[in-house]
């Protein structure tokens, strides 16, 4: 019965078949068409973000410095005290780190979960040739501070592969000297803070461009072709124009001297001797930055506007509502699409912001960016990979509702 | 959009209020992009108006900071001009040898995002392709993830671009090729993103009367689809070339004393003293911004004609 049914294409294999091997043909087509640009982006792109991740947590130089005491705590579980043994360990690392000249990069790993302890490890390091047994008495004698369990708690971590000890900085958190996980003083905490400033003010940019883009996406929505077309071109000159020009247009405008400081005085609205700190400073940075990020939401809401039928609102107006109704029931309802894509985009490029909070946001300015650049700079590596990787881990979710909601293909370019 | 003859008198208030609301947003968008360019002919080194700018006094006005974006950095820039002065100016002015990085750094990465783009959009249009969603996702992210995460890990991975296999080779840190690499990624979801809007307007029937009349896929290709997609893929180019041109960050990060281009520049100049030298830096810039700007319109306009989505 079968048999009978099954249709043939003309060189006589079952239709099914053939069409299954053309389908997977244009499967391999198509797959053989993206390949060269995912290979790319593998390699630029996803290979660098996963060293991030990697750097972040992987600290095997504190192992390599330290082979010793390394072994001693492998050998030995986490509540067990440093003992002769122990001492004897680090009564010889210290000595191969004045040799290898390592004691620095080793004493820097500690400090950076235990501040202070620098000078610990180059000080002991220098008289380790001099240590003798009993190690316990020769090291203490040196310096007392070997004793705090806080340094041995510090050194266990750091002599596994892999830890979490920069995650732990980054949450403005130590290990007390039972081990467990405390926040550090309040003076000290620095980062907690930052991301919390940094996505209070992305919301606060947001907001603001909301409020500017709603009004004048509706003006362009709703006027002829010609003059949107004409009232477009206002919007995408600053798009296009280099983001660095922009930045130094806003400071030529804002600064003491500049522009708005002299009209306001010329106007007598200010005193020439309390002139407006418009700039280098966080003002500056959500002044520019609302103004660099305004075009993002300004073309999806106008997308989402042009297609919004007037006859809505003239029908809710006919039947009885004032203007005011009949925006806020009928209008403000059907534009939503594009208040949660543009708001989400702008807020996404807000959080990750770097240039300019670096150009114009002075001491008080800085986000989360700004702070990742620092500390690359400074060779703490690890601490700055910890907080691109959390702050990516944010922008992924947001990336990742973004597509969701308005499918990251559709983004308008103008 | 008129109000209708019999709008209350409130409404027509509302209305004047909504347009003043209008323009002055329209002046904060627009401003701050063009008060440069009246300001780099400024005769002194203000960067505020003066009173004989103000008054239209020609005295207040100078090419001076044009002449000193060209001749700063030359070894004699008052030597009479002629070929050293040229020569001269061709390998030692500091700001031209920006705009010959920019340039390079640009077309090269461009050239590189727009053939790798609009391969992967013939492919992400195509039915057949699996994890379509995921793949673009993949494929758009460095639009989205913030400049210093991916530098960061740029300056990581370029230290030694081997390791990830397991051995040592050079670094790419401060080298053109790095910095291509990294404007590539950068650019490369523009190019796929207006591309893919170009193709989602195609008729595919076209291609297929192709083959039908005995056209290989190349020959269809560069005879049918790539006419009509044209206009998409010069203007993602465009935008791709457009963020190269633009981007300071990964230079500040991978990027070395070899690899200075404007952006790079413009930033040096930024954070030390603001020159208006800078001003007529940017004078220039926002002139290259307007024309790959009305080459965009002009070719989406073009575009869409050819599609028939517009009459």
């Amino acid at each position: 019965m079968a048999a009978l049914l099954e249709v043939t294409t003309a060189d006589g294999r079952p239709l099914r078949v053939a069409l299954d091997a053309a389908r997977g043909r244009a499967r391999l087509r198509a797959m053989a068409l993206v390949a060269p640009l995912l290979i790319f982006i593998v390699i630029t792109f996803v290979v660098p973000i996963g060293q991030v991740l990697f750097r972040s947590i992987n600290n095997e130089g504190f192992a390599q410095t330290a082979p010793n005491l390394t072994a001693w705590f492998d050998a030995n579980p986490t509540n067990v005290a440093p003992d002769e043994t122990a001492y004897t360990a680090l009564a010889a690392d210290l000595e191969l780190m004045r040799r290898n000249r390592t004691a620095g990069a080793a004493g820097t790993r500690i400090n950076d979960v235990l501040p202070g302890s620098r000078s610990l490890f180059t000080s002991s390091a220098r008289a380790a040739a001099d240590f003798a047994a009993p190690f316990k008495d020769a090291v203490l004698a040196k310096d007392a501070r070997w004793a705090d369990p806080r340094v041995w708690h510090a050194m266990r971590t750091a002599s596994n592969r892999y830890s979490l000890d920069y995650y732990i900085i980054a949450a403005d958190r130590q290990r007390d000297a039972d081990g467990r996980i405390v926040s550090v003083p309040p003076e000290r905490r620095l980062y907690v803070g930052l991301f919390a400033k940094t996505l209070w003010q992305s919301a606060f940019i947001t907001l603001l461009c909301l409020a500017l883009a709603f009004p004048i996406a509706h003006l362009i929505a709703t006027v002829r072709q010609s003059t949107a077309n004409l009232l477009l071109i206002l919007v995408l000159l600053p798009f296009w124009t280099s983001l660095l020009v922009r930045t130094s247009s806003w400071i030529v405008l804002l600064q003491g001297q500049g522009v708005v400081n002299n009209v306001l005085v010329a106007m007598g609205l200010i005193d020439t001797d309390h002139r407006l700190k418009l700039i280098y400073n966080n003002v500056g940075t959500i002044i520019v930055m609302t103004h660099v990020l305004l075009p993002f939401i300004v073309l999806p809401l106008y997308s989402v506007m042009r297609m919004i039928n007037p006859a809505y609102v003239r029908a809710a107006r006919s039947l009885g509502a004032s203007s005011w109704t009949a925006f806020r029931r009928v209008y403000l309802p059907l534009t939503l699409p594009g208040v949660a894509a543009g708001s989400l985009l702008v807020f996404i490029l807000a959080v990750g912001y770097y240039i300019t909070p670096a150009l114009v946001g002075g001491a008080d300015g800085q986000l989360i960016s700004n702070m990742i650049q620092y500390h690359l700079g400074a060779s703490n590596w690890s601490l700055a990979a910890a907080l691109a990787f959390i702050l990516l881990a944010g922008v992924i979710v947001l990336y990742w509702i973004y597509d969701r909601l308005v499918g990251v293909d559709k983004l308008k370019l103008g | 959009m008129k109000l209708p003859a019999h709008a209350e008198p409130s409404e027509r208030i509302w209305r004047w209020v909504y347009l003043t609301i209008c323009s002055c947003i329209f002046m904060f968008l627009v401003i701050p992009v063009l008060i440069v360019i009246p300001l780099s002919f400024n005769a002194e080194p203000y960067f505020s108006f003066t009173h004989k700018m103000l008054a239209l006094d020609p005295e207040g006005y100078s090419f001076r900071w044009y002449e000193l974006l060209v001749k700063f950095g030359m070894a004699q820039p008052d030597a009479p001009f002629g070929i050293e002065w040229l020569a001269d100016m061709w390998s030692n002015s500091t700001w031209f040898n920006a705009a010959k990085n920019s340039i390079l750094v640009g077309v090269c990465s461009t050239i590189l995002a727009t053939i790798l783009g609009t391969l992967a959009a013939l492919g992400l249009v195509r039915d057949e392709m699996p994890y379509k969603r995921f793949v673009t996702a993949i494929l758009l992210a460095p639009m989205i993830i913030p400049v210093v995460i991916i530098a960061t890990g740029l300056f990581f991975f370029y230290s030694n671009p081997c390791g990830i296999v397991g051995f040592e080779c050079g670094r790419l840190t401060s080298t053109f090729t790095g910095l291509v690499l990294a404007h590539t990624a950068l650019g490369v979801p523009f190019v796929v993103i207006t591309v893919k809007a170009t193709l989602t307007g195609f008729d595919s029937s076209l291609a297929r009367a192709a083959a039908s009349l005995g056209a290989s896929p190349i020959r269809t290709f560069f005879k049918v689809i790539m006419p009509l997609i044209l206009p998409g893929i010069i203007s993602g180019a465009l935008f791709a070339f457009a963020t190269s041109f633009d981007e300071v960050v990964t230079v500040l990060f991978v990027g070395g004393p070899q690899q200075i281009t404007i952006p790079r520049q413009m930033w040096g100049g930024l954070r030390e003293q603001v020159s208006p030298a800078i001003l007529a830096a940017a004078t220039l810039l926002i002139l290259v911004s307007v024309a790959l700007l009305a080459t965009v319109e002009v070719l989406r306009r073009r575009s869409e004609r050819l599609r028939g989505l517009r009459p």
